[in-house]
């Protein structure tokens, strides 16, 4: 597992803020600039080799500033580990990131349904478009903010 | 007259598929081009059996989260509690009883079976053998009985309660579950002799779908999917919970090429392999003192009711349980479990309140369908339904 941590550290000093270790689960905390080359260093690795994303999970830390979060769970199957990369987004009006379709096309869906539950906008998305809500839906369920029976 | 002016003029055809349709295994909608018979697009239209369940979860207690679990993948309740139960116990840092883990895990392979059982009958009937969905849910039904036997429910037997189980198994069941694993292998030579050889069923599967273990893995897929593109993983045997590396079982892989065909063999395979494992689990819970279910601590697990009746700290205890919930310290935890579908993971971040701030549930049906149009594009509108066979989807775990 240190060898992610290892790795982001000496090739992404500058991207690394933290690194949390809380129940046998290493999460790495990063800058949301550089995500895809980052993801793109995890997968192409020889010793980390996360060649498959588990998921992403889009984060409102309502009411912290900044508000928006994107949480990466990364799986290695060459030595069984995990990593979770997490990453704060600075804008909290239109919260966007860069898309890791590139790297792992799974995340398509991963990032339609953020961007339909969580108003999170995805750069380089091939197609995103809502997922689970209806196409015309007003608002972004998900979000802290938006009550729970509806508007 | 130069020959392109001759030709008829071809376009492509939009068809739309679902919502309601007994091949779409719920309700799925899918918005397919044509051109001819062949798929030039398939694009799935999923949302129609979303409960918000993870939005649901952050109003109410960890325990009061349970029965929507259940409600995930509701052809595998207990596969679902069961990963939940384990990530809020590796947020408090507590573990269940021995006892209750291999009373876990043996519902959870009885679930596998039960589900697999599922997947086979509707997917030979969408591909026009129908007698392989009688016998299959025969012995399904056999499976629900043994879940009414602990809990009173078939479908959803919420059985587990984070921290153990709500009780010990009851008085007969023992002797019921042996029952059911002694016959079993022989039904499933049943199964087998209908269709491992059968000519049509080759016909329809063999070369279906093709995914190669690198795309595979880039698509996210996991499971029974992922093992039948030869992908040796499972996390039951990679990183094992609930006691798993106690027991003794192979992860089959099919003929490893990634077809329909593969996928067929591995859940096949895969019944057995859970057969021996609840057969193991039948001699370990026998091994085991009777009566310690829950683990051994009054933040989580609920006194006995003989006590909450009798003793004014157990009554305390009780309502303090159920009227304020657990108080998981402040974190974040991943816990992923090998769900009959596939990498079934929960991400749970806790604030130090009772309720979950965020709950994210990974689904393997969610994933997997994300790669229908991959599969479809350039095979024909039959295959499709084998497609969505194969895929083992749920759509209320799609949707969730």
């Amino acid at each position: 597992m240190s060898a992610a941590v290892d790795l982001l550290q000496e090739k992404f000093a500058d991207e690394v803020v933290a690194v949390v270790e809380f129940r046998g689960d290493t999460t790495v905390v990063v800058r949301p600039q550089r995500i895809v080359d980052l993801c793109r260093a995890l997968k192409d690795d020889h010793v980390t080799a996360f060649k498959y994303l588990s998921m992403i999970a889009g984060m409102d830390y309502l009411p912290q500033s900044p508000r928006f979060g994107l949480v990466y769970n990364l799986y290695a199957h060459k030595n069984h580990s995990r990593i979770t990369l997490k990453t704060l987004l600075a804008d909290d009006q239109a919260p966007a990131s860069a898309s890791v379709s590139g790297v792992w096309p799974t995340a398509i869906w991963h990032e339609r349904e953020i961007y339909d539950l969580m108003g999170i906008r995805f750069h380089g998305h091939p197609d995103l478009r809502r997922i689970l809500m209806p196409g015309d839906w007003v608002g972004h369920p998900q979000r802290k903010d938006y009550p729970l029976r509806g508007r | 007259m130069n020959q392109t002016q001759s030709l008829p003029r071809t376009e492509t055809m939009l068809l739309n598929v679902g919502p309601s349709h007994p091949s779409t295994h719920g309700v799925l909608r899918v918005l397919v081009e044509l051109d001819g018979e062949l798929i030039v697009k398939a694009d799935p239209d999923i949302g129609y059996l979303h409960r918000g369940i993870e939005k649901m979860c952050e109003y109410r207690t960890y325990h009061k989260c349970m029965p929507l679990m259940n409600r995930i993948d509701y052809l595998a309740g207990e596969a679902n509690n069961l990963g939940f139960c384990l990530a809020v116990e590796k947020l408090l840092g507590i573990e269940a009883p021995q006892r209750a883990q291999y009373i876990r895990v043996l519902l959870t392979e009885l679930t596998r079976i039960a589900s697999h059982l599922f997947w086979l009958g509707t997917h030979g009937h969408d591909l026009g053998a129908m007698t392989p969905l009688f016998y299959a849910f025969r012995e399904r039904e056999k499976v629900m009985d043994l879940c009414e036997l602990v809990s009173g429910a078939r479908m959803f037997p919420l059985y587990f309660r984070i921290g153990g189980l709500a009780a010990d198994l009851p008085q007969g069941f023992m002797e019921a579950a042996w029952d059911f694993v002694k016959t079993f292998p022989r039904r499933w030579r049943d199964y087998d002799n209908l269709l491992t050889q059968n000519e049509i069923w080759k016909e329809r599967t063999v070369g279906v779908g093709v995914m190669s273990a690198e795309e595979a893995l880039n698509w996210g897929w996991s499971g029974p999917m992922a093992r039948g593109s030869g992908v040796d993983w499972d996390l039951r045997r990679d990183n094992p919970y609930s006691r798993y590396d106690e027991f003794d079982f192979e992860v089959p892989l099919g003929t490893r090429e990634g077809d329909t065909y593969s996928r067929y063999l591995v859940r096949m395979q895969e019944m057995l392999q859970s057969n021996r494992i609840v057969r193991q689990a039948l001699e370990k819970i026998a091994r085991t003192e009777p009566g310690v279910v829950k683990c051994d601590d009054p933040r989580v697990s609920l006194p006995p009711k003989e006590l909450v009746y009798t003793d004014i700290a157990a009554l305390i205890n009780h309502f303090k349980i159920i009227q304020e919930g657990i108080l998981p310290p402040v974190g974040e935890v991943y816990q992923a479990i090998e769900a009959p579908k596939g990498e079934m993971g929960f991400y749970i971040v806790s604030d130090g309140g009772p309720k979950p701030f965020r709950l994210k549930v990974r689904t393997p049906s969610f994933v997997v369908l994300g790669s229908l149009d991959k599969l479809c594009r350039g095979r024909l509108l039959a295959d499709m339904i084998a497609l969505i066979g194969t895929m083992d989807i749920v759509l209320a775990d799609v949707d969730r």
